[in-house]
Formats: C-alpha cells, structure tokens, sequence
C-alpha cells in the first residue's frame, strides 16, 4: 500500500509538470453544474452524476423485471399451486375460486413474459449498462472534463426517464401491458382488437420505446463525439483503453440500428391508428375479413431484427469491454492481443449488420438468403473466439486477484463459452428448424446475452463502485453473490437446453394438456426453484450496493487496484471537471502492467529513453 | 501572401501525422459539427428504413400506379396534364435553397452579418414554399383525387378493354362510341356524391377475353406510403424552416458575433438543410421518377 501512495503522490507531479491547462477552472462554472440541490443531482449535466442516474434506475428495472420472471417460473413450475398470496401485488390478474385457488391469468403470463424480455434488454442491459459504463468512464479514461455536449447528455437520462415512466404506467393499466412478446410481431402488436395487451398497453409501449431511442442516439452521439475529439494529449486511438474502444463502438452500432427501429415502430403507429396496411394482410378476426390488405409481417421482422441483431451486440460489447478491463487490471497483466481484441470488437460490430435474418429463419424467408445468412453467422463465432482466446490467455499465469470483480469477469468468460456454443447450433437455418422458438432458444441468449452481460456489468460495478462512491462494496457478500449467481445461472439455463432439444416450445402458459411435454414438470420445477434461488441472491447485491454507498468500506488511496488508466488519476471524489487541476497528458497505452518489473505502469508516466511502447 | 501559404502548409502537414494522436479533432471540426454528422447518419438510417419498406412492399404488388398519370396536376391549369411539371419545380426551389444556404454560410466565414442575414431569409422562403407546395400536392390529391392512407383510386389496366359505362357511372347507349383502353394504362377511380364510380368494362385480348369487370383500386400502399415518406420529409423541411428561423433571429440579435465561433451554428443547420435536401432526391427518384 505504501507503494500505492509514493505512485499516487508521483501521478500528482506528473499531471502538473506534463499537463494540459485548459484553464477550465479559471471559468466559473459553480453556478451552472454545482450550486443547487436540482442542478447538482437531479437535472445534473455532469456526466458522473448521470452515469449513477442511469445506474440506480437500471437497478430499479433490474429488480421489477427479474421479479417478474419469478412470477411466472412460478406458473410454468408450479401450476398446480395457489397463487392467491399473490393476489394484493397482482390485484385482478389473480382470480381466486370458491376453494381458495388462485390462478395466474393467461393473458398477464404473456405480459410478463414481454414485459420481463422488454424492460431486461432495452432498459437494464441497454442503458443500465451501456448508459452507466459510457458515461462514467467515457470522460474519465480519455482524460475529457465531460462529454462533448453535456447538456445533450443530460436529456439522453431524461429520456431514458420518460421512456421508463410511460412504460411503468403501462403495468397498470386496465387492460393490462402489452403482451404480445418483446419482439412485437404484427399482427398481434398492429391490432388493438387482437388481444387485451395490444391495446393501450401497446400503445404506450412504443410511445416509451421511441423516447427510449432518442435516449440512446442523444447518448450515442456524444460518447462517439467524445471519443473522437475530447481525448487528452497523446491518448491516441491505439492508446484507449478497450473498455472506451468497446462504448465507441457499440455507440456506433446503435447509432445505425435504432433509428431502423424507429422506422418499423412508425409504420406500425400508423397500422395501428391510421388503418393503413404496411405489416398487415389479409386478416381474419371473429370469423370476420379485416380491410388490411397487401402488407407485410415479415417486412416488420426485418425492419426489427435489424436492430435486433446489433442489439444483442450493443448489449454484450460494453459487458466484453469492462471484462477485458477488469481481468488485466486484477490478473496484473497486460491484456493478450490488445489489437486482435479491437480488431475482433471491430469485425464483431461491422458482421453484426448482416445476420439479422436469422432470427427469421422459420419466418418464411427465402431458404436460399438464409444460406448467406448462415454463412455471416458462424462467420461471427471468429472474431467471439478470438476475444475468448485473449481473455484466457491474459489470466494464464498471472496474478490473479479473486476478488469480486475478477470473479465476475472471469464468470463472464464461462458464460460467453457456454452460450456462444449453442449460437453454432442455432445458427444453422437446418437446425433451427428443429430448435426455434423453442426453451433451446430461451437458454441460449439467456446465457449468452442475458447472465454474460450481467456478469459484466457487475463485474464493472464491483470494480468502479470506488470510482462512482468512493467506497468499497462488501467483498464477502459479493463472493456469495458471485457463487450463487453462477451455479444458480446454470441451474437455471442448462436444463432448458434439455427441454427445448425434445421441442418445448417458448412462451407457453401451461405444458399439462400436452402429453409430449407433460413429463418435464419435475425439470420445470428444477428451473424455477433456481429462479427463485438466483433471484434471491441479486436481492443480496441490491443491498450491499445501496449499504454501501453509505456504509461501505472507505477508499483510502487514489488507485486501490493499481491499475494504469486516466480514471484512477483522479481525486478520490472527484468534482465537476474531474481533475482538481491540469488534464493529465498521456504518453503510453493502457496496459503496462509488470512491465520492466515495475508492477503498473501509469499512463500519464512519459516512456523511459530507448522504451517501446506498447501494443502496437 | 505566398510566405503565409506556406507556413499554413507546413502547419497542416506537420499536424496531418498527429490528428490522431489526441488532445484535438482528427476531423479539423468542433465536437458540435461532427455531432450534426452522426445525428444525419441516424436520420439516413431512419429514411433508408422507410424507402426499403418502400421497396419491398412496391415490388410485391402486381401493378403500382405510373407516376406521369397521378402527379400531373399544376396550379390554375384545371384538368390539363402536365406530368410531374408541378413537382420538378418544388425541387427546383427545395434544390436552389440548398444554394442560398450555401451562400449564407459562405458569409458567415467572411464575418458578413448583413449578408448572412440576408442568404438566410432566401432560404427560409425556398423551404416555406417548396412546404406550400406539398400542402398544394396534398390538397389536390386528398380533396380532388380522393386519395387517402386507406384508399388508393389510382389504378393500371392489366389488359387491354372496352368500357362499358362513362366517368359518371352511365352505360353507353348502342351506337355511341365505348372507350378503349390497352393494358398498362392508368386509370383513376372517381368519386361522385360521395360514391365511388367504378366503371365497369369488357377485356378484349388475352385469355379472360369476353369477362365483364369493374375497376378495382389501385395498391392501397401507394397513398399510405406516399403520405408517409412526403410528410415524414415534409416534416424535416418544416422543423428546419423553424431552426433556420430561429439561427437567423439570433444572427440579427448578434449572438454569434459574440460567441466569436465563425457563426458556426449556421454552418450546422447548413448541414441538415443539405441533408433534407439530398433526401428528397431520393424521395423524388422512388415516388415519381421509378
């Protein structure tokens, strides 16, 4: 530690001797960003503040959708048992016969099945987690005061608000929130006379996903913005950190996807209010032809899965970005093949656009654009393998700290493998035909996109919750967290891959009147009792996060990781600008760890005379 | 002159190496123009969604109304067809504006208030008319042409036929000369009273020769399409007309001289207007030159 504090004082000196003054703080800025209680925490424009807003309102989704997932675990494990004890929280949604029997009702399995899928990808593993990470650590690792536009910055969170406020007021509604999957397929989604969810519950759930993209494009812009034009002094691009190589790009490929989102969401607007016939073709309701004619559903599952696909990348690259991160600084080694690892998030993003389609093999599309589409996406599987392939190889024979972020991200790295090996199955238009729409799927991208990205994300947390707090978390209850997560994740996951290859299907309220499927019930309730477990221990995380914010174990040095990035360079707390002083100017990459038997090499220390340096 | 060139020369090629190389913008542009960029790009990726959807639905119709036919209407001209006279001037003016916009951020860079001021105005008016003409379009194709997001009254021959009753829905008389028509023409489905006439007709070629048929409408996803992609665009030509209102209100208060940036927020709303612009090329290529 003694060690830690002699580099800490030596990082003051050369931030002031080989700094960049901007003169930020000859300017007065307290008025604006830091006088009042409003403009300081709640309409902030600094982007740390923001980070943590994006953050606990994650956390907040996080909870209510993982709730729901135990909900109907419950019916798909338990559908013999009473839910009237649930009848106070679910009010209408549970009725209760004369014995006392409560049941769950049909329709609400479907809305909580979409809401879970809706609020888990858009609003936790979207902007709890890109939206968190890009903001905190955009600014603080190229060495910026804040984002370009921080008041741009500001109404991306607010946005994100918005969007989660009407989606929010859309569970309580009397017809009950959309129900009709988190993919929202016309017809069901462009009828309102389809079911009971696709009526306003519908509506209102598009209106929050529109806002919710202006909130990712606000927030896209400025991290590429900020990225390319803020970086200090010799933070050239082959010097970032692969975390901001990873928000980079995964703001790029949101930036490209979801105003295509947009597009399909008009259209089906107008389906819906306007009676035109863009996803809508000859339709049958009540025994009665519809006046819809000539449109196309399938046009609608381009239009979404193009976003979609890059989706799930928007959604995994910043969790990769913080695992590569946090297995180099807690193994105390430079991560393996840095450029290979750019290179591959590079590959990743730009092959990310042109699989979209199988999502749709079973769909009706042309047999023969599937063989392409087949072909792009193994082709994916490389640049995945690669990252992989790096991260074991930056933990073979290196120091490694099995703390709680470590545990996380190497627990990432096992859930990556996991789930990225049925991707090949299902990759295969052949395959698929057997697998789609089945529990096979639901554990693959569970696995791969869902538990992996958590796994990253609080890995992140765990790791930066000194940088957001200026506190630790409590390392015990995080290992018990780590475990449980794990083993629980794959109680949960790996029987499903059982259920789904003798062809369970997906989305069903209830197996009992199938006899083919019927024998499962003792799996099923496996599953849910795993659910149950798992969801138990996030409750675990919630409150060591939230004690400790207050409670938690002082951070007493600058760098209590020794890590060589700009973020550690600053004040414990640091204020609005980040550095009390001069921008530190940087001279090296990011990954001089037991370098020239140094144990961490800052980035802001110049290179020795005749040093190379390195990844390049 | 010639010694200033040069050190300008060495400065950018010295610097042409470390671009890159942090601590300034590898573009040589402000963090506000390169988020105008982007912000465009994601607007491009919007447009391009809606004219793929454009696309995918034409091309699996049968027929698709023929553009000479359904925009050949021009003010104060009555019922004489003048074929996409009327829209070739609406880009004219929406293209020329595109050229005064230019015009007023070449006066921003020369510092010139009065003369950015007054390129602005010109093409405030470019927009606000090429707006005045799509409500004129609408309007006659709406109120006259009875086309609507649902209905689609334009309609093409598949065969060639006779008519067997006029526009106003009477039966020819024996002896009276019945109109012909030939296979590819358009036809428009009136409307009179609030009934619609669909004229019935004989085919006279082909293997369903000697079948009596009335006139079916043409692909509903005509008119849903075209007020949707025209009005989406339509609606960027308005919000820019506004923020170009705006820019120019504070050119004139003197904003942008105090902010000494080269009026660089001309500039930036330069970049969306060429955006609009370079957008309707497209919108004009699908809608009534394809």
């Amino acid at each position: 530690m003694a060690n830690l504090t002699d580099t800490v004082h030596e990082q003051d000196v050369l931030i002031e001797e080989l700094g960049y003054d901007d003169h930020f703080h000859e300017h007065h800025h307290g008025d604006k960003y830091q006088s009042s209680f409003i403009s300081k925490y709640i309409f902030s424009q600094d982007h740390k503040i923001i980070a943590k807003q994006f953050l606990i309102t994650g956390i907040f989704w996080a909870v209510i959708g993982s709730a729901m997932s135990v909900i109907f675990r419950m019916q798909l494990g338990f559908p013999e048992e009473s839910m009237a004890w649930l009848k106070p929280l679910l009010g209408k949604w549970i009725t209760v016969d004369d014995a006392g029997m409560g049941t769950l009702n049909p329709e609400f399995y479907y809305a909580l099945v979409t809401m879970h899928g809706t609020i888990i990808v858009f609003f936790v593993l979207t902007a709890g987690l890109s939206g968190t990470f890009s903001n905190m650590l955009i600014p603080l690792q190229v060495g910026a005061r804040d984002m370009a536009s921080p008041f741009l910055n500001m109404l991306s969170y607010w946005f994100f608000f918005l969007a989660s406020v009407v989606m929010f007021f859309s569970l309580f509604l009397n017809t009950g929130p959309f129900s009709g999957g988190w993919v929202a397929y016309p017809p069901l989604s462009a009828l309102p006379e389809a079911s009971s969810g696709s009526k306003a519950g519908m509506t209102l759930w598009t209106a929050s996903l529109v806002f919710f993209v202006v909130s990712v494009l606000l927030g896209g812009i400025n991290y590429i913005t900020t990225v390319l034009n803020l970086r200090t002094k010799g933070m050239s691009m082959w010097r970032l950190p692969l975390t901001i190589w990873a928000f980079f790009v995964t703001a790029i490929i949101a930036l490209l996807s979801f105003p295509v989102l947009v597009s399909a969401f008009f259209l089906l607007m107008f389906d819906r209010g306007l009676g035109t016939s863009f996803y809508l073709s000859e339709i049958f309701i009540g025994g009665q032809a519809l006046d819809h004619v000539g449109g196309s559903p399938i046009l609608y599952q381009h239009l979404f899965w193009f976003l979609g696909h890059p989706e799930v990348y928007i959604i995994i690259l910043p969790a990769m970005g913080l695992v590569s991160e946090v297995l180099s600084v807690q193994s105390r080694k430079p991560i393996f093949g840095y450029k290979a690892m750019v290179l591959s998030i590079l590959a990743i993003a730009f092959l990310s656009f042109i699989v979209w389609a199988h999502h749709m093999f079973m769909s009706g599309v042309n047999p023969f654009i599937s063989n392409i589409f087949v072909i792009f996406t193994l082709i994916i599987a490389v640049p995945s393998a690669v990252k992989v392939f790096n991260w074991i190889a930056t933990l073979y024979k290196g120091n490694v700290r099995l703390n709680s972020p470590a545990l996380f991200a190497i627990g990432f790295v096992s859930m990556f493998i996991s789930g990225g090996l049925t991707g090949i199955f299902l990759g295969n238009s052949a395959i698929d035909i057997q697998l789609h729409d089945t529990y096979f799927v639901v554990a693959h991208f569970h696995i791969v996109m869902g538990v992996a990205a958590f796994f990253g994300m609080f890995a992140g947390i765990y790791h930066w919750f000194p940088k957001f707090y200026g506190r630790f978390m409590n390392e015990t209850l995080g290992k018990i967290h780590f475990w449980g997560t794990l083993i629980g994740a794959y109680i949960i996951f790996w029987p499903m891959h059982y259920l789904g290859m003798v062809g369970i299907p997906r989305r069903y309220y209830s197996f009992d009147t199938f006899d083919a499927f019927r024998d499962f019930d003792g799996m099923n309730k496996f599953i849910t009792i795993g659910a149950i477990v798992v969801f138990a221990v996030q409750l675990i995380f919630v409150l060591n996060f939230f004690y400790s914010i207050w409670k938690g174990r002082k951070q007493t040095t600058r760098n209590p990781w020794g890590s060589t990035t700009l973020d550690w360079t600053t004040p414990i707390r640091p204020g609005h600008g980040n550095w009390p002083g001069k921008i530190p100017s940087v001279h090296r990459w990011a990954y001089d760890y037991g370098k020239d038997g140094k144990e961490f090499i800052s980035q802001i220390t110049p290179l020795e005379e005749g040093e190379k340096d390195g990844g390049h | 002159m010639s010694a200033e060139t040069a050190v300008g020369h060495d400065v950018a090629h010295e610097s042409e190496s470390q671009l890159w190389e942090g601590g300034k913008s590898p573009f040589r542009s402000s963090y506000g123009k390169i988020m105008m960029w982007y912000f465009l790009l994601s607007d491009a990726f919007t447009f391009a969604g809606f004219l793929i959807s454009y696309g995918a639905l034409r091309f699996s119709m049968e027929t698709w109304p023929v553009p000479d036919f359904v925009f050949s209407t021009f003010p104060f001209m009555g019922t004489a067809s003048a074929p996409l006279l009327f829209v070739s001037f609406m880009t004219f003016v929406l293209l020329f504006s595109s050229y005064t916009m230019i015009r007023a951020v070449q006066e921003g860079k020369r510092e010139n208030k009065s003369g950015v001021i007054k390129w602005m105005i010109y093409t405030i008016i470019g927009g606000a008319t090429f707006l005045g003409c799509q409500a004129w379009e609408w309007t006659t194709l709406i109120a006259k042409e009875h086309m609507s997001v649902t209905v689609n009254p334009f309609g093409t021959h598949l065969a060639s036929g006779v008519y067997l009753d006029d526009e106003h829905g009477h039966v020819y008389n024996a002896g009276e000369e019945a109109e012909t028509f030939q296979a590819g023409h358009s036809y428009l489905i009136h409307k009179e009273g609030g009934e619609w006439i669909q004229r019935r007709y004989q085919i006279t070629e082909g293997p369903d020769a000697g079948m009596v048929k009335q006139l079916e409408f043409g692909p509903k996803a005509f008119g849903a399409l075209f007020f949707f992609i025209t009005g989406f665009h339509g609606f960027h030509v308005f919000s820019g007309v506004i923020f170009l209102l705006i820019i120019a209100l504070n050119v004139a208060s003197g904003l942008y001289v105090k902010r000494k940036n080269g009026y660089e927020m001309v500039e930036k709303i330069g970049l969306y207007w060429h955006f609009v612009d370079l957008v309707w090329v497209f919108v004009f290529l699908v809608f009534y030159l394809l």
